[in-house]
């Protein structure tokens, strides 16, 4: 079943084509990673899913409904979409706890003691369980983004939007959080993801989209996409990930 | 395995010289402030008509005499101060949300509240204070106070929510956007935003301006004095005319100080901390 179906989506900032005409879907508990060099577009089609920007053409369905339609809700979209952004975002004026109860409490109405309780679950689950009290500038970056990640699961959202989660870190955290995306995919969670590591991105993803100055150049599984690429500008592409030593 | 530490000789003597050279500031310190007081103490008290200064300004039986009348005043300049600041604090922020709202149905409000801004923050307090003060009883309508102190509340109101409302405006508009954008992700309405997220963030940063602009109000409750209300000023001012003497104005001054230090030090204080915070 789709769960999100992009269809030529357009986007310009002062004249400047930062997507052209761009089509996407994702299946149910399909994992689609987006690569490209930065400035190609990936982040901001991430951000026409869940209309932080609007998009000047094209369309975005969301579970068979047109979210890009004026008069769609846009907070009853993102409610269902959990996003994590490169730079976590977390309230720094919240407890981890809070950062991860507000939206359960305020937006789906669920009641303090469980989803406090779901929140302390989660936070188990991924080795947090005794920072629930802490605030965010008391913990390293690596476990701040797993905070965000967990707290844009706690939502229990349909969809996925990981943004560049790991480009912030050092190697070492960058594997605790790839941790804990790998084991949201196993739980059959249904993501996009925008990533400069490659291998991770071959590992986890089922389809790879390599976008190229706003165009889905080509799209294909991991193995076809970094094994043998069709297109001239993704073997570029990926040649010059290979110098730079990130594959 | 780790090897205990062991002050070495050298650390030693570095820590000596160091202990008597601190020793040797505070000496030297302490003697110049000392001999600095003396000397202006010295040239002030030997000063030809000294003696006059000292009884109409420092007179201690004047103080005495004047303390109780002033003291009544002033409560009354801490009542004015105490119901007016809640309402600005209410008020400021209103006005700062209502700027902030975007959607097209609030624009008549949120022009209201950029005129009420524009205006009371452009008229002179004072002028304000006359005009609600001798204004506002002349229409004779029903139901308006007449009071002086409640005029003047109403008064510094008016014009400090438009300060306060503007104070606010920054400190909301100083929160990173990106904070706005993961509210909203999580699917927050723009209103839980707000009070959420963003008031709360900028309420925090906004508090030593806010302090510094609530030590102003403290002494221009003063000005309620002008429309005749008898607060620490105008019972200071009775006192004076009475005795030709001015130490009931030291005694007003006093007392208003008294109240303005404590405030500017826990402006101070929360200031430090937000630097601590921040540096941890």
């Amino acid at each position: 079943m789709s769960v999100l179906t992009i269809e030529g989506v357009w986007k310009n900032f002062d004249g400047h084509h930062v997507l052209r005409g761009i089509d996407l879907e994702v299946h149910s508990h399909e994992v689609v990673c987006l690569i490209g060099a930065s400035g190609s577009g990936k982040s901001t089609l991430l951000r026409c899913v869940n209309l932080l920007e609007t998009v000047d053409d094209g369309a975005v369905y969301l579970e068979g409904q047109e979210i890009t339609d004026p008069r769609a809700d846009v907070d009853d979209v993102r409610k269902r979409i959990g996003t994590v952004f490169q730079a976590y975002n977390l309230f720094p004026h919240m407890s981890v706890l809070d950062n991860i109860t507000l939206a359960p409490r305020q937006v789906h109405g669920i009641g303090r003691r469980e989803a406090e309780e779901q929140a302390r679950g989660l936070l188990g689950r991924f080795g947090l369980a005794d920072k629930a009290e802490a605030y965010p500038d008391r913990l390293s970056g690596g476990q701040q983004q797993r905070v965000a990640i967990i707290r844009a699961l706690a939502t229990q959202p349909r969809l996925m939007l990981l943004d560049e989660v790991t480009s912030a870190l050092d190697p070492a955290l960058v594997r605790e959080v790839l941790g804990v995306i790998r084991e949201l995919k196993d739980t059959g969670m249904t993501m996009i993801l925008t990533t400069h590591e490659m291998g991770f991105c071959r590992d986890i993803a089922d389809t790879v989209c390599f976008l190229d100055d706003g165009v889905l150049v080509e799209k294909g599984t991991p193995e076809k996409i970094f094994t043998d690429p069709g297109h001239p500008r993704t073997r570029d592409f990926l040649s010059t990930v290979l110098e730079s030593g990130r594959f | 395995m780790t090897t205990a530490w062991v002050k070495s000789g050298r650390q030693v003597e570095r820590e000596r010289v160091r202990k008597s050279r601190a020793r040797r500031s505070a000496s030297v310190a302490t003697a110049s402030t000392i001999i600095f007081l003396l000397l202006i103490a010295g040239v002030v008290v030997n000063a030809p008509g000294w003696p006059r200064v000292q009884e109409t300004f420092f007179s201690p039986e004047h103080f005495v005499r004047a303390l109780p009348d002033v003291l009544e005043g002033f409560m009354l300049n801490v009542k004015i101060f105490l119901i007016a600041e809640p309402l600005i604090l209410v008020i400021g922020l209103l006005l700062a949300l209502v700027r902030g709202l975007k959607a097209p149905v609030f624009f008549p409000l949120r022009a209201l509240a950029i005129f009420y801004v524009d205006f009371f923050r452009g008229i002179p307090t004072l002028l304000l204070i006359y005009l609600i003060g001798f204004g506002l009883p002349a229409l004779n309508l029903q139901g308006i106070p007449s009071d002086a102190p409640t005029l003047g509340i109403i008064a510094l109101t008016l014009s400090y929510s438009a300060y306060v409302a503007e104070v606010f405006r920054s400190g909301i508009e100083s929160i990173h956007p990106s904070q706005v954008a993961s509210a909203r992700s999580l699917g927050l309405s723009h209103a839980k935003t707000m009070r959420f997220v963003v008031v709360p963030q900028a309420t925090r940063r906004v508090v030593p301006p806010l302090l510094n602009d609530f030590i102003s109000l403290q002494k221009d409750t003063s000005l309620v004095a002008t429309i005749g209300a008898v607060e620490a000023l105008r019972a200071a001012q009775i006192h004076a005319a009475k005795t030709f003497n001015y130490t009931s104005y030291l005694v007003a001054a006093l007392l208003f100080i008294l109240l303005t230090i404590p405030m500017a030090r826990f402006t101070d204080y929360l200031a430090a901390r937000t630097q601590r915070r921040r540096g941890a």
